[in-house]
């Protein structure tokens, strides 16, 4: 009876769900991943990604070629039986490339994110539930952490490191960019903490970690998951700019961003678009299909949003 | 909310101190030094002794982080090493306006598209509008801006020939409305790779935010006394999906620094963040470190306008 009232109080535009005979027995994560997977976006996106996942694991079988092999001999070949793609600047399979760039791609996205998520909702939650002091310290870091931008503090740190690897990248990522998901925790907290429930909760003596736990993380569940995946989505798209700038993952490491910067050169802008146009849209199917599985995240989690 | 404000711009200032100290400690943590660089087999060692000793290279830390602190607060910011004999602060105004007209532009297309289409997809979903509106948000948060940035070279530059591939100005530009279109037109292109993303993250926070208000108990009530749909939409729904945005808006800063480096990097652009490109490429720190200052001054201030905002249009939120 008192879990019943306290589900009424956090969704009261949807009593009928309760009613339904039909889904009772039912956990939230059982209702959620029903909802999800009658969105056909995230479905068909789930496939995508998986197709994308499987191609770039199996990248040996898919290819014989060594993808940071250079052969000045073939440099700048088109496609052909041998080489697909055919060959970039330094005579290296654009193919293999492909594939093998996709594994330090999305491995750089993936680790960052979970990192991130980690730091972020730890700390976004004790800022807004507690407020006062701990509320100011944190978010006067994260102030100071937002003061330069990811992107520009990478650069200028990238030129203190000489050789920029994949984990010094992953934690640059989630050391310099935690504070926007603190601070939407936060300010999903900080309006939560207002609410009746809230003190009702309080009133019968429920723990601040319970509190936290079950009421304002599943409240706070559609911001955190839509901007856990669009953070892993712009990882994705952040290290391929850095890269292609020159300042990411170094030659002859391949990466979808540094086999773009390929296209730098004007001749090959102009005559060999097939290397340089596979890797950006390898990046925007990717980055396409980890959005819309965390829109159809989004809707599946929260009720609320279910008129989308 | 005054009080608020005003703590909040106290907070400014030791913020700004502390941009200064990492600006300052991330390049002294940086190996070599501009003298490093010059390789002559001729030169006695001791001769790039004396210039670093003659610079303060070897002075302690802390007195060379006062003096260029204070000799920045008069906004000398030394001479360019790159650029042998020019003033960092003359070097950044001569780019600094290419970026601004790019900025605003982008801005400007931004808001113009974004904010209107949101409303409208929110208040008719599932409208024609609304599916080609929420595609294109999809498309424009999921492809990379430089990627975007070639792929229209490639088609409207090289393949169409409507707009140029890189530069500010054409060589004939002779200024007057002729000079203004000219630039126009060469903004073109960078101005509409730099706004994709934020366009398209504007349009679908504004239909997730005026959705979620639309939905919500006190617009049900608002419309079941009587208000018409104009009062709802603009004092009721607008106000609280406003919100969220503002609080993108303080962010947003950083991409558009972060998004004017890269944009201007793919179309030679000639502005600060192609200059920053340059300045790091060739160890010019005293660019760099004028540069970086101003991109986290320039965050630092958006985002205490975000906050003033946001106080003023959230009044159920209590700051204690």
């Amino acid at each position: 009876m008192m879990e019943t009232n306290e589900q009424l109080s956090v969704n009261p535009n949807v009593p009928d769900q309760i009613s339904n005979k039909a889904q009772k027995g039912k956990t939230p994560l059982q209702l959620a991943f029903g909802r999800f997977k009658k969105n056909k976006a995230a479905m068909v996106s789930v496939f995508v990604l998986l197709f994308i996942i499987l191609a770039i694991i199996a990248a040996p079988l898919l290819t014989d070629h060594d993808p940071e092999k250079s052969n000045l001999l073939m440099v700048e070949q088109g496609p052909s039986s041998e080489h697909i793609l055919g060959t970039d600047s330094s005579g290296r399979d654009i193919f293999a490339r492909l594939l093998y760039g996709g594994r330090i791609s999305l491995i750089i996205g993936f680790s960052a994110m979970i990192f991130t998520l980690i730091i972020g909702v730890i700390l976004g939650s004790i800022a807004g539930y507690y407020g006062g002091k701990i509320d100011s310290i944190i978010m006067r870091a994260a102030d100071m952490m937002l003061i330069l931008p990811f992107l520009l503090l990478v650069l200028v740190i990238v030129s203190i490191i000489p050789k920029v690897t994949i984990s010094i990248f992953v934690t640059i990522i989630a050391l310099t960019s935690w504070p926007s998901l603190t601070r939407i925790v936060r300010g999903t907290f900080l309006s939560l903490r207002e609410q009746e429930f809230v003190l009702g909760a309080k009133a019968i003596g429920a723990s601040d970690l319970r509190i936290i736990f079950k009421h304002f993380i599943p409240n706070a569940i559609g911001p955190i998951v839509v901007n856990a995946t669009l953070m892993m989505a712009s990882y994705i798209i952040a290290e391929s700019a850095l890269s292609f700038i020159g300042f990411g993952i170094q030659q002859p490491t391949p990466t979808w961003g540094n086999m773009i910067s390929e296209a730098q050169n004007l001749r090959i802008l102009e005559n060999q678009p097939e290397a340089w146009i596979p890797p950006g849209m390898a990046i925007l199917i990717t980055v396409l299909c980890i959005n819309f599985i965390g829109d159809g995240l989004r809707d599946a989690f929260d009720p609320k949003s279910n008129k989308r | 909310m005054y009080q608020y404000i005003f703590r909040r711009i106290l907070v400014f200032i030791p913020m700004l101190f502390a941009l200064t100290i990492i600006v300052f400690a991330l390049l002294k943590a940086a190996p070599g030094d501009p003298y490093s660089k010059i390789l002559d087999p001729d030169l006695d060692p001791s001769v790039l002794e004396e210039a670093r000793e003659a610079k303060g290279y070897n002075d302690p830390i802390p007195v060379q982080y006062f003096r260029w602190l204070s000799m920045a607060a008069q906004g000398d910011f030394g001479e360019s090493i790159r650029y042998v004999g020019r003033d960092v602060s003359e070097l950044i105004l001569s780019r600094l306006p290419n970026t601004l007209y790019l900025g605003v532009f982008s801005l400007f297309v931004t808001l113009i598209v974004a904010i209107p289409i949101g409303i409208y997809s929110a208040r008719n979903p599932y409208s024609p509008l609304d599916y080609f509106a929420t595609g294109f948000g999809f498309f424009g948060l999921a492809v990379p801006n430089f990627f975007f940035g070639l792929v229209a070279i490639y088609l409207f530059a090289i393949q169409l020939g409507w707009f140029p591939s890189q530069g500010y100005i054409s060589v004939s530009n002779s200024g007057g409305f002729g000079g203004f279109l000219d630039r126009l037109h060469h903004l073109v292109l960078p101005g509409l790779t730099l706004g994709l993303a934020s366009t398209a993250s504007y349009m679908r926070y504004m239909r997730s935010e005026v959705l979620t208000v639309l939905g919500s108990d006190y617009i049900r009530t608002a419309r079941a006394k009587g208000l018409t749909e104009r009062t709802v939409l603009y004092k009721h729904t607008l106000r609280n999906a406003l919100i969220p945005i503002i609080t993108l808006f303080g962010f947003e800063f950083g991409a558009i620094v972060s998004g004017a480096v890269i944009t201007e990097g793919v179309f030679t652009f000639p502005g600060i963040g192609m200059l920053l490109l340059e300045s790091i490429g060739n160890r010019d720190y005293p660019v760099i470190m004028a540069l970086t200052l101003m991109f986290g001054l320039f965050i630092l201030v958006g985002n205490l306008i975000a906050d003033i905002l946001y106080s003023i249009v959230d009044p159920r939120i209590r700051y204690d």
